[in-house]
């Protein structure tokens, strides 16, 4: 009694808990969307880790999401590899969000090789970002694409149906795109924090 | 001038062993007339049993049961030293081969590799990895690295002062003299090369001639010894067989490592790459099955050959069994290493971007990996391509989806709500594929941003392009 602890000592001791994790001071992979890097624990895509998009129907808006992180990378001479995509990507449509096609490989993969190319890909650290469409893809498959992305150092895209939501996933950040009268992102799991109630807009448009 | 010796006292045998991956089965070269096999050489667990060279296959029979037996071949073993030749000429431009040895000169590449005690490790680390015995022995003259290699491993005589003394108690059956010379001189009392240095000039020159005075000038280093220098030829061919049949291609992993590991060697001697090499399997009907391995730029790596070579063969199915593998480049580019960013931020045990992309298109395919790039063409289908070529530099100001459809197949859903239109793409005229669309951003019920066209006027009957994704 009137033994005087400084608070300090007690939270490096992790003798009390937070009811918040403390925000990272900005990340140094950031989204391009201010609004999303906010709610984000690690101030933008979590580091070296797989990050899941659950989409309700193809085409609904997943490259807006990602490719201001795509022109960010190829700017900066980094690759990237698109694997199995279910469209062509338009290069005029690419080029006039600022990405540098020479630095995106397209990987046409069959439907069996797709989480094999995704995994050389991520593990061989030559790669900076890896986007893939994998079929049916299980908890394990996505697990091992976890652990390469993080010996390859590289961020991972998985992008799959929103009917796989309700599946438990090893990724470090499970985002679902909602499409209403506007597109909104709706956080599902974060690693290092709680996912915020509200979903995030997106400012959705065309051009 | 310095000259290193390496002797390959088993070259052979190695040659038979490196193929094999069991490395503790009893096996014996024989040769010699059919009625009388004789042992040519046995490697260690067969010598463990009491078999050596120069004895009757009949008496390794008798003493030892189950061993493996394989023909000698001299063209095998000539072809062998080649190869090795080929790894030396990597260390220096003069490269000899001697009978059981090649002979290198390195006093120039001792500046670049590093004093003789480092160069000699280097040396032996690749004959290790090479899988072959090996002596090593430098001396002033290549002759008497040559002798001095075959009686000390290891010994390095670098002053030619000190060259006399080092051969001096050599005896004359190891200094590798003519065969009649070794015979005549022991009988008459001499027995050393020390001894036989020593003998006056002209009293040998009347009793051998002049060719012995000659050999003993070259190895002392009296006069120069002329010497056909090695070529690395133009064209690399290697071939394995195997004493039995190979029916699975998981078999074939093995040899094809180390055949693709000879190629590499052969290339780091040449300083030259390769980009397209083929592989031949033998059957023992028919012609051979051919398998061709092409990657995008040319390159060396032993991994990166191995694995492009591996990715190809693991697709192939094997008809027939298969006796021998055959490794043939011809066309053999120059190499220009890949350049790094000093400041790259890449992990650094990163696999290097050109070995990643080998690896995938041996999987998948060769046409697997693409690259994208604009063309100068309006009409959407022909507006991109993946064929290398210039990219053009104007951006386009007209909207243009991220995903395009590679067929535009008609809309089904409800009517969408447009959100800008129509561009006219009205063009083609100069090769028959002519269009006339009006072009709209639409969004559908969905909520999804779709590029549709419809003929120039209407606006029904939408066909699907593109999405705004």
């Amino acid at each position: 009694m009137g033994q005087v602890l400084a608070l300090d000592a007690l939270i490096h001791a992790r003798q009390v808990w937070h009811g918040r994790a403390t925000p990272a001071p900005g990340g140094s992979q950031p989204t391009g969307w201010s609004q999303l890097d906010a709610v984000l624990p690690s101030g933008g895509w979590p580091e070296h880790a797989l990050t899941e998009i659950l989409l309700p129907a193809d085409g609904i808006g997943e490259l807006q999401l990602l490719l201001p992180t795509v022109a960010r990378l190829s700017r900066a001479a980094r690759q990237v590899m698109v694997i199995a995509p279910p469209y062509l990507p338009c290069v005029a449509g690419w080029e006039a969000r600022d990405v540098v096609m020479s630095q995106v490989d397209i990987v046409q993969a069959g439907e069996r090789d797709v989480l094999w190319a995704a995994e050389q890909c991520l593990r061989s650290g030559s790669c900076a970002a890896v986007l893939a469409w994998p079929h049916g893809a299980d908890d394990r498959a996505l697990r091992r694409l976890q652990v390469a992305a993080d010996t390859g150092k590289a961020l991972a895209f998985v992008f799959r149906d929103r009917r796989h939501a309700v599946q438990a996933s090893p990724a470090a950040l499970r985002l679902e795109l909602e499409a209403g009268a506007s597109l909104q992102v709706r956080v599902r799991k974060c690693r290092g924090g709680n996912p915020p109630i509200s979903a995030v807009p997106l400012a959705a448009g065309w051009s | 001038m310095l000259w290193a010796c390496v002797l390959l006292p088993q070259l052979a045998l190695d040659g038979v062993l490196r193929r094999r991956e069991d490395a503790h089965e009893p096996l014996v070269l024989v040769s010699g007339p059919a009625q009388a096999r004789v042992v040519h050489a046995a490697n260690p667990p067969a010598r463990a049993a009491g078999l050596y060279r120069g004895q009757k296959l009949v008496a390794a029979q008798a003493l030892l049961s189950q061993f493996a037996m394989v023909e000698y071949d001299r063209e095998d073993e000539a072809r062998w030293q080649r190869l090795l030749a080929a790894w030396a000429y990597r260390y220096s431009g003069e490269v000899g081969l001697f009978t059981h040895g090649v002979v290198l000169e390195v006093s120039r590449s001792l500046n670049l590799f590093g004093p003789w005690p480092h160069f000699e490790s280097l040396l032996r680390a690749d004959l290790r990895e090479l899988g072959f015995r090996h002596r090593v022995a430098l001396a002033p003259t290549p002759h008497a690295a040559y002798v001095l290699a075959g009686v000390h491993d290891g010994l390095a005589v670098e002053a030619p002062d000190a060259l006399r003394h080092a051969l001096a108690p050599i005896a004359i059956g190891q200094a590798r003299l003519p065969a009649e010379v070794a015979q005549a001189l022991p009988a008459m009392g001499i027995r050393s090369l020390g001894q036989l240095l020593q003998l006056p000039r002209a009293g040998l020159q009347r009793r051998f001639g002049g060719e012995l005075l000659a050999l003993l000038d070259r190895l002392t280093g009296d006069e120069p010894t002329p010497m056909e220098s090695y070529r690395p030829p133009d064209t690399f061919e290697q071939r394995m067989e195997w004493t039995h049949e190979i029916e699975h291609v998981e078999a074939l992993v093995f040899p094809l490592r180390r055949l693709t590991a000879d190629l590499a060697t052969y290339l780091a001697g040449r300083d030259g790459g390769v980009q397209r090499f083929e592989l031949e399997l033998e059957h023992c009907h028919g012609p051979p099955t051919r398998v061709a391995v092409g990657m995008l730029s040319a390159g060396r790596d032993a991994t990166l050959l191995f694995d492009c070579a591996r990715g190809r063969l693991e697709r192939q199915v094997l008809a027939q069994p298969v006796l021998a593998m055959r490794l043939i480049a011809r066309e053999l580019p120059p190499f220009v290493p890949a350049g790094r960013d000093l400041f790259d931020s890449r992990p650094a045990n990163a696999m290097p971007l050109d070995q990643l992309r080998e690896r995938l298109r041996a999987r998948l395919g060769e046409d697997a990996i693409q690259q994208l790039r604009r063309t100068l063409d309006p009409r959407p289908e022909f507006a991109q391509t993946s064929a290398p070529g210039v990219r053009p530099a104007q951006l386009p100001v007209l909207p243009r989806p991220t995903w395009l459809l590679d067929t535009p197949c008609p809309w089904r859903g409800p009517s969408p709500e447009i959100l800008a239109g129509p561009e006219r793409i009205e063009t083609g005229w100069w090769d028959g594929g002519d269009l006339r669309r009006d072009y709209y951003v639409a969004r559908t019920a969905q909520g999804q941003c779709a590029w549709m066209y419809c003929a120039p006027g209407e606006q029904g009957a939408w066909m699907l392009h593109g999405w705004f994704a």
